[in-house]
């Protein structure tokens, strides 16, 4: 059913409609509207035999899941930022315990400076964690994307992150369909683990491993995760079939195959890269996307192939890996060894800041002239950086970093005004 | 099978035989459906007092609940001791995941049977769930999610085996070490050998202060007194917490034979108060039947040693005394005293 309303309460809706079990709630923005919703679709009768937990922290939260996972119940909870951080022992715990738990990610900064808007540093800062990572690029997406995560998941024994970009996503109203519950029912059957708490059968799960198989129990992680790669697609087209609608898989290719530039992307910022592309096409300019829809396991083969007629590369990713650049893009020349092609780091949005048309003209084009450097920072305001910098170099005391620029920048504004 | 009425103690020990006592009175020990939940052949240290502890409080707990239990374990000690790959010595569904959410762990199990019961058509759940720790991992590390699993009265027997110490680790400082006491992080030297006074943290208390069903605390020198407690525990539901004293030779620098004589003198002594609580308030307390001072528990263990050097510490052996004393006052330990602590709530009067 079509309906205008709020990613959040799309994802809820798509949550719902899966049939969870368990649900753990600590509130942190930006991801608090989806489990409020489904707390009161628990609490209203709506979602039959749930238990809902409003849990004492973000570590309670993967805790509980953990728990409910490993006793046999489909288990979901969402988090973002700091909450994600504050968990991060357990995150570890449940992808190495193969529990399927399914999670959301309303991605955000992290602090310090505390910061409350998008870019996908807390996401990034669990790439080796063992967990299915998916990015979502619109709403609908968003909700399908929950929808296939708890089919993904409980097929490998494996967590799954779904990733959906902070405010931009969540807190943005569009036009999303809503499935029914007979549709989402003939896709997902029900829970059926492979290791279950249960006195009927006692087995014993989290005991300790020493040097004699802890890299075999590992490597199985890895492969699993490569089982993934086959599986994501498959899962992708069984939802197609059953929802008409294309969501998800490993990567998305949009006007790619004679592009001599290629970007690639994740999240919603493919929607403004592609107006910009379709603007630059219409210049007569050879460029592409393509987006990743599935960052772990990261689709190498896929990337290689789509890649294959590239001339160039850059790589726009709302992280940074302080002291080396790019996050996606180290991944990204990985998937390229020993190809001939130049990649561009172009590190963008960071903490919220808007990613323009303009300033993705302004990159691109100094990309395709080859006069972008390997690592660039989109719209970084130099002035503020360099005045920060020549304070630290006179001035022992120089004090806090984010006061003093937040000082200078209205010094700034009101030189203006 | 016959039984002989009579009453035998042994001398000292106030124990009476098991195999003169009427079969509804033994202990399970003795019996032949004892679950044996932790099986034999585990690596716990001769004398570990955790060990016996466990052993005990799981197999009531089984019975209790028709051997429909899941037991969760924090990291510690008893984890690494019944699990070492490719061994465990566990004969139920048990999970271990991290050192400091075990109570968090327990409440999703709970979650998961409440659902499952409901899919049932059942009132309750019949699958119950048992949460484990040390000190370190219940009064340190696992302090946030226990008391969240508390104010939410899940319904999880939270269980502390209490060694006052970080043994897994080597014998580190916990907020349940006693004061003067030796540890790698509280070594007897300087102006103020061994542990700080004035810190540490009474769990059992705080666990009263939530207004949970039921808080006990109990000895691994009394073992049919905690087969009752981890018994009644399990005929309740909501959210439960049982504090059991397990002397560690290891870390307390102990004979192995001792690790009963010493739970039973810190008993008797009056520094660990062995009661029960409802709804915050203490409603049965095992009073002291022969009062030891406080030196007798003390002189047995290498982490009080610099105690008792050429130069006895006169004055802190006698804060030791006080300590006891005040105990002894509190939980009305002695005669007909009544306890004097705790949290009436009018909710469940």
């Amino acid at each position: 059913m079509l309906k205008q309303c709020e990613g959040s309460h799309a994802v809820a809706e798509a949550v719902a409609l899966s049939r969870p079990e368990v649900i753990c709630a600590y509130p942190i923005s930006p991801q608090t509207h989806i489990v409020e919703g489904l707390g009161e679709m628990v609490k209203a009768g709506d979602i039959k035999n749930c238990e809902y937990i409003n849990v004492e922290s973000e570590f309670a939260a993967m805790s509980v899941a953990i728990g409910s996972s490993a006793a046999g119940a489909r288990t979901y909870t969402a988090t973002a930022s700091q909450g994600l951080l504050f968990m991060v022992e357990a995150v570890y715990n449940a992808s190495g315990l193969g529990l399927p738990i399914v999670m959301t990610v309303a991605n955000r900064a992290i602090g310090a400076p505390i910061n409350i808007w998008n870019d996908h540093s807390d996401s990034m800062s669990q790439r080796d964690c063992g967990w299915i990572q998916i990015f979502a690029e619109t709403n609908q997406e968003a909700a399908d994307l929950h929808i296939q995560a708890f089919k993904l998941a409980e097929e490998l024994s494996l967590p799954v992150m779904v990733c959906m970009d902070g405010f931009i996503l969540t807190h943005a109203y569009e036009r999303v369909d809503i499935p029914t519950q007979e549709q989402v029912d003939k896709f997902l059957p029900p829970y059926s683990p492979r290791q279950v708490l249960d006195p009927a059968a006692p087995v014993s799960i989290g005991a300790m491993v020493g040097p004699e198989a802890f890299s075999e129990v590992r490597y199985l992680a890895h492969a699993k995760q490569m089982q993934a790669l086959e599986l994501i697609p498959k899962i992708a087209s069984e939802f197609q079939e059953i929802f008409g609608r294309d969501s998800g898989g490993l990567v998305r290719p949009y006007m790619l195959e004679d592009a001599e530039t290629v970007v690639i992307a994740l999240g919603s910022v493919l929607g403004t890269i592609k107006d910009t592309i379709d603007e630059m096409r219409a210049d007569g300019i050879s460029i592409g996307v393509l987006g990743i829809n599935s960052f772990r396991p990261f689709p190498v083969s896929a990337i290689r192939r789509a890649l294959s007629h590239a001339k160039r590369i850059v790589v726009l990713e709302k992280s940074l890996a302080v002291g080396i650049g790019g996050i996606v893009a180290t991944d990204v020349r990985m998937a390229l060894d020993g190809l001939d092609k130049r990649i561009y780091t172009v590190v963008a949005g960071l903490g919220g800041r808007n990613i323009t048309r303009s300033s993705l003209h302004r990159v691109f084009r100094m990309a395709m002239h080859d006069q972008l450097e390997a690592l660039h920072f989109l719209d970084l305001e130099w002035s503020i950086v360099n005045k920060e910098l020549d304070r630290e170099r006179t001035t022992r005391r120089s004090g806090p970093i984010a006061e003093n620029i937040l000082r200078d920048l209205g010094q700034t504004k009101s030189n203006v005004g | 099978m016959g039984h002989q009425d009579v009453k035998f103690y042994q001398t000292g020990t106030f124990t009476v035989g098991n195999r003169l006592l009427p079969p509804e009175q033994r202990s399970v020990q003795s019996e032949i459906e004892r679950t044996n939940s932790l099986n034999c052949g585990h690596r716990a240290c001769q004398g570990c007092g955790e060990a016996l502890g466990a052993r005990y409080a799981i197999d009531a707990a089984m019975r209790a609940t028709n051997n429909q239990l899941v037991a969760v374990n924090a990291t510690g000690c008893l984890e690494v001791f019944s699990t070492p790959y490719p061994e465990t010595s566990w004969q139920i569904p048990w999970i271990h995941s991290l050192f400091g959410n075990a109570a968090a762990v327990a409440t999703g199990v709970a979650a998961a049977a409440k659902v499952r019961a409901r899919k049932a058509g059942q009132q309750l759940p019949e699958v119950r769930v048992i949460a484990q720790g040390g000190d370190g991992g219940t009064t340190d590390i696992g302090f946030g999610c226990l008391s969240g699993m508390f104010e939410r009265n899940d319904d999880v027997l939270y269980i502390c085996y209490d060694n006052q110490a970080y043994m897994n680790t080597g014998v580190q400082r916990s907020s349940a070490t006693p004061p003067a006491a030796r540890t790698a992080t509280t070594m007897p030297v300087g102006e103020h050998p061994g542990n700080d006074w004035g810190q540490g943290k009474n769990v059992p208390l705080i666990a009263m202060a939530h207004g949970i069903p039921y808080v006990a605390t109990a000895s691994v020198s009394d073992l049919r007194d905690l087969e009752y407690k981890v018994k009644k525990a399990m005929s309740m539901r909501g959210a439960r917490y049982i504090h059991i004293f397990v002397p560690c030779p290891l870390g307390w620098g102990s004979a192995s034979h001792d690790t009963i004589k010493l739970a039973r003198l810190a008993k008797e002594t009056g520094l660990f108060p062995v009661f029960e609580a409802e709804y915050g308030e203490v409603t049965n307390v095992s009073k002291i039947r022969q009062k030891q001072p406080v030196e007798a528990y003390l002189r047995l263990q290498r982490r009080f040693a610099h105690l008792f050097g050429k130069k006895p510490q006169v004055e802190l052996i006698a804060r030791f005394q006080a300590m006891a004393d005040q105990n002894i006052h509190k939980f009305g330990l002695l005669g007909n005293d009544k306890a004097v602590v705790g949290f009436p709530d009018s909710e469940h009067k």
